[in-house]
């Protein structure tokens, strides 16, 4: 019988410091669909069995809360821990709170300590996650940290896989899961030193833009709504690391650039602070020697 | 006497609390607390005001691009070109904030209301071919049922073919939502968080195949708004009926209009939009709306007394955490004193009083149908119908609007960041009325500040002790069965709320929330 050959890999989603926007990427997967990857076989015998996530969870309150519970005990090793949005750590975690515990709060910060210890890997989905992102943006009010800094001030060695993005491309968050129920945890030479796969990061989106050769030959747009490069306009496209021009954005219709808007460098650490303002010019000398050996 | 709390409220947006005092069966005291903050307008204070569009979409991956209009109308009115937005930047904005209203409208009624209506278990005995069913037959007979249980049981009336049809068309709809991101991606880049909306139109420019492709994307989901959304809303209506009577709320609606037909008023609240600006009241009666009447009141939030009642572009948040008689992050935004609900029931009962004939030949025919009067509109199945006769109306529109459009002509204007100006912004986005106000000084935003839709609906008391939108529609409300009260989630999600949106508005002071707690 199907039943018993099925592998069922318990997801808990938590969602932090954000905005929804990660997820609701996740919703424009194409092949495999949201069907697909919920309630299908992801991988033939492996089944992702969601048994908490905010958005699209039939029960609330306690019933919700208990499902947390429910999988740290039962399913300890083996269940897959999702973090959506940031972890705000000032006040004791007061700024993100998820459910109650014997009529406390639990704050986010609590859940992501708590919940990532015993998981099989934790995907931090979204910059926000990944690296504090627009939470943290300066002033940082709310003391908004990375999973990873939450993983290493606990001294927790689950591993970690960042899948960074305003908001991700649903293929990088499909693509990482594939390989972990393919090929298993992350191998040497895998992720990049930010924690994130090569595979979907590997590159500039500068060495793979289109507008690339108008870089090339100085032809650079002076407004917005321009052909040409956007370098003059501010385009991060030279310090940022993600496929979006050969694997372009819902369903292969548009990407940022491809829509004459700058690259904001949304999958980067220096997002948002660094790579601001948006729309001026990054200093030459954070401009790498591109295609240089 | 006894205390139903539901932390968090799932399938909304946002970190939602509800707590309900319920006595004899009846929902006596509500308080509805969000239960995360960001802190976005603090951040934004000392960039690039350009950047503003940007940032501000991050407050909601749901609705983003109706902070990004916000953003942009804001920006332009600051700038001095809220009046010069050229035909295709104005027409393109539409397009992209038509097809988030799409998205959002068909995700809010399939993905985070319906399992409040729909059994999907009831597709164990599923018989037939539907690939979507067979394929959530076989998950169920794999006897992992999250993300579907556990949940509030008891309180499911549709029939087994109903129910199996609805779990079909939860399906279905995932694909129609997609679709409409990726029709909205066409001129907008990338959703959620697209990058061609900026101050002085948009960066895209429209082209025949762009216009083309765009069409038929819209009329594939046209037919869907036609064929299953509106026929589904009724479905659950008719067999819900009583929830016709249950949710009413605070009998006042409030709207800024939205989707501009002409640019030429530098003027939001009076310039000609599909949606029209304006109030509306049990009474039927059509008010204009005066932004300058807007205040935020803050005795019940915990903010310091002395910035209450202010004008939203003078607000000042100073947080008071352990505050007596506050238990609320969010402010109480008021409308000339008044609590006013926003959102698609305000803009259709707005338009409807209003006598626009568009919005009367969608909702008379929906109203004899259920044999109800106007009056019927005020609760939780109103909502939902407006909802959705709403997105028809707005799809509709859109055919035409793509068509409008002028291949060669320009999408963007220019502009100087002035050293000192302010402006502000002013349009509805899915769940309602929607400002964003703006003080620039040395080129760089001052002051920044959101009142967003579900700051009105999900409000607390304000200073007068009159409770919210959301918390007037639960007080009053019976109460079934206490450990599975379908009527608190019914109600707070027929106001779509959203929590990302609502509480972003905070100021922390170090280590005094330490021993903060929401309750």
């Amino acid at each position: 019988m199907a039943k018993s050959k099925t592998e069922e890999y318990p997801v808990l989603w938590l969602q932090g410091g954000g905005c929804t926007g990660c997820f609701v990427s996740l919703l424009n997967s194409v092949s495999p669909s949201p069907r697909n990857i919920f309630v299908d076989e992801i991988i033939p015998g492996k089944h992702l069995n969601v048994r908490f996530h905010p958005t699209i969870m039939a029960g609330a309150g306690d019933l919700a809360v208990a499902e947390l519970e429910r999988t740290h005990d039962q399913a300890a090793g083996a269940y897959l821990l999702v973090v959506e949005g940031s972890v705000p750590v000032a006040a004791g975690g007061a700024y993100a709170m998820i459910g109650e515990r014997d009529r406390e709060e639990v704050s986010m910060h609590s859940w992501v300590k708590y919940l990532s210890r015993d998981a099989l890997a934790v995907i931090a989905v979204g910059t926000c996650s990944a690296f504090g992102g627009i939470p943290s943006g300066e002033p940082n009010p709310t003391e908004s940290v990375s999973v990873q800094q939450v993983l290493s001030t606990e001294g927790i060695n689950t591993p970690l896989i960042n899948v960074p993005g305003c908001p991700p491309h649903p293929d990088w968050f499909v693509g990482t899961v594939a390989s972990l129920l393919l090929q298993g945890l992350p191998k040497e030479g895998d992720l990049d030193e930010y924690l994130r796969p090569r595979a979907f990061y590997g590159q500039l989106i500068h060495e793979n833009c289109p507008r690339r050769a108008y870089f090339d030959e100085g032809k650079f747009a002076e407004k917005l709504s321009d052909p040409y490069c956007l370098y003059e306009l501010g385009c991060k496209g030279p310090v940022t690391h993600a496929d979006c021009p050969i694997r372009l954005w819902n369903n292969g219709v548009n990407w940022c650039v491809g829509s004459g808007a700058p690259c904001i460098g949304c999958v980067e650490p220096t997002f948002p602070d660094v790579v601001a303002p948006i729309y001026e010019k990054i200093t030459d000398d954070a401009l790498p020697n591109i295609g240089a050996e | 006497m006894g205390k139903i709390t539901i932390d968090p409220v799932t399938r909304i947006e946002g970190h939602l609390k509800i707590e309900a005092i319920v006595e004899n069966g009846e929902v006596k005291n509500a308080e509805s607390s969000g239960t995360l903050f960001r802190g976005l307008e603090l951040i934004l204070r000392g960039r690039d005001p350009r950047d503003a569009s940007q940032l501000t979409q991050r407050i909601c991956g749901v609705c983003p691009q109706v902070h990004g209009t916000a953003s942009v109308l804001c920006l332009d009115s600051a700038f001095g070109i809220s009046d010069k937005i050229t035909h295709n930047g104005r027409i393109i904005r539409n397009l992209l904030l038509g097809s988030n209203y799409i998205q959002s409208h068909v995700l809010h009624f399939y993905h985070l209301a319906a399992l409040d209506y729909v059994d999907v278990t009831k597709v164990a005995h599923y018989e037939g071919n539907n690939p979507a069913l067979k394929s959530i037959k076989k998950f169920i007979s794999r006897g992992a049922l999250g993300p579907f249980a556990p949940r509030y049981e008891g309180d499911y009336r549709l029939s087994d073919d109903a129910d199996q049809e609805a779990t079909a068309h939860y399906v279905q709809a995932l694909d129609i939502r997609r679709k409409a991101h990726e029709m909205l991606t066409l001129f907008g880049g990338k959703m959620p968080h697209n990058c061609a909306t900026v101050a002085g139109g948009v960066t895209e420019h429209p082209t025949v195949d762009k216009m083309a492709s765009f069409l038929w994307r819209l009329n594939e989901i046209r037919e869907f708004i036609d064929g299953v959304y509106i026929p589904d809303v009724i479905a659950v209506a008719e067999a819900y009926s009583d929830y016709f009577g249950i949710g009413a709320g605070c009998g006042n609606l409030l709207a800024y209009g939205v989707f501009d037909l002409d640019g030429n008023d530098p003027d939001y609240l009076t310039r000609k939009r599909l949606l029209g600006s304006g109030t509306v009241s049990t009474d039927l009666k059509l008010g204009q709306v005066d932004a300058f009447k807007i205040a935020e009141y803050v005795k019940h939030s915990r903010y310091e007394d002395s910035t209450t009642g202010r004008y939203p572009a003078n607000g000042e948040t100073s947080p008071q955490p352990e505050k007596d008689g506050a238990y609320s992050w969010l402010k109480a935004p008021r409308y000339d004193g008044r609590v006013y609900e926003v959102g698609p029931l305000a803009r259709m009962a707005v338009n409807y009083v209003a006598g626009d004939s568009a919005v009367k030949n969608l909702v008379d025919p929906v109203l004899s149908h259920f044999d109800a009067g106007p009056s019927a509109l005020f609760s939780v199945l109103g909502r939902h119908a407006a909802r959705a006769l709403e997105c028809k109306y707005v799809a509709d529109s859109m055919a035409d609007w793509v068509l409008q459009l002028k291949p060669g002509e320009p999408v963007y204007t220019e502009y100087e960041i002035p050293d000192e100006a302010a402006g502000m912004g002013l349009v509805c986005g899915p769940r309602g009325a929607l400002g964003h106000w703006i003080r620039i000084q040395e080129g760089k935003i001052a002051n920044y500040q959101c009142v967003v839709p579900t700051t009105w609906n999900a409000s607390p008391r304000d200073d007068q002790g009159q409770p919210g939108p959301i918390e007037q529609a639960l007080i009053g409300t019976k109460i079934r069965d206490e450990a599975n009260p379908f009527e608190i989630v019914r109600i707070v999600r027929s106001f779509d709320p959203c929590l990302a949106c609502a509480v972003h508005v905070i100021t922390p002071k170090g280590n005094e929330l330490a021993r903060f707690r929401i309750s």
